[in-house]
């Protein structure tokens, strides 16, 4: 079972889903953050904070680290971008032709 | 939905894309040889593609052109290779320079369009093949179109948000 460029856009949607999860994303895109940290500028749990950086890292936009007791959080630019190109370059431009396809046949001569 | 399949494979360098067309195999042919029927779907909305010379017969070169947002044109070229109308066409895609001409050193990817009819609809079958890694690379950094420049100024606009 290979993981298809399908299953990557499901989870990289999924991760992107969440307004919580976007803006863990972009704190970390701009520096490395420690999960706690992260914690405090939300109203809800460590453990809540902790299950949506789980959620980037497994789509592979962040990557984390441990100091101490501390895991250290830091988004992976390039791989937001290799997913965003993979998925723009083949998938959105060929599903947007396809279905223009459709509209235009749909239309009728 | 009318896409049905959309595979990638790294070993040899091949996207296929399957779709199912509400509409006869001769219709689904017609779009793709009628330039104004064909520049309506090949470049997304914000990338309007021109089709300047375009002719499904082998050997004939088609030239097109997609126009950003901020009114810069990117060229491309077709070069067909293979015809069965209606059941399909095969030909060569790459970019051109500002003149139109093929641009030296850019990746061509190789297509096989292929048409067959299921029911009244069609099912479409979509391959490109890219000669190398370094030209699929080459073509993931700089966007295979447009649609991935668009993508990674959403990106930066997305970082920088």
């Amino acid at each position: 079972m290979t993981e298809t460029s399908e299953d990557r856009a499901d989870a990289l949607f999924h991760a992107l889903s969440d307004r919580t999860r976007r803006d863990i994303l972009r704190r970390v895109l701009a520096g490395e953050h420690s999960v706690s940290v992260l914690a405090a500028k939300y109203d809800m749990s460590f453990a809540a904070v902790q299950k949506h950086v789980a959620v980037l890292e497994r789509a592979g936009l962040i990557t984390k680290r441990r100091v101490g007791r501390e895991a250290l959080a830091s988004g992976d630019v390039e791989a937001v971008r290799s997913v965003a190109s993979m998925l723009d370059e083949f998938e959105t431009v060929w599903r947007g032709r396809i279905n223009r396809i459709d509209s235009l046949l749909a239309q009728g001569d | 939905m009318p896409v049905t399949g959309f595979t990638t494979d790294a070993n040899t360098r091949t996207i296929t894309i399957t779709a199912h067309f509400a509409a006869p195999v001769e219709r689904v042919w017609a779009l793709y040889a009628d330039p104004r029927q064909l520049e309506q779907v090949w470049g997304p909305p914000t990338f309007p593609a021109t089709f300047v010379e375009h002719e499904l017969t082998v050997g004939k070169r088609s030239a097109y052109y997609m126009t950003g947002p901020d009114g810069e044109k990117f060229g491309g070229w077709w070069r067909i290779t293979a015809v069965d109308e209606p059941h399909g066409f095969e030909f060569d895609d790459g970019f051109a320079d500002a003149d139109g001409n093929d641009a030296p050193g850019m990746p061509v990817s190789h297509n096989a369009y292929r048409f067959s009819v299921d029911g009244d609809g069609t099912n479409a079958h979509y391959t490109s093949v890219y000669d190398s890694a370094e030209d699929l690379q080459k073509v993931l950094e700089m966007g295979v179109e447009e649609g991935a420049t668009l993508a990674i100024n959403q990106i930066d606009a997305y970082l920088a948000a």
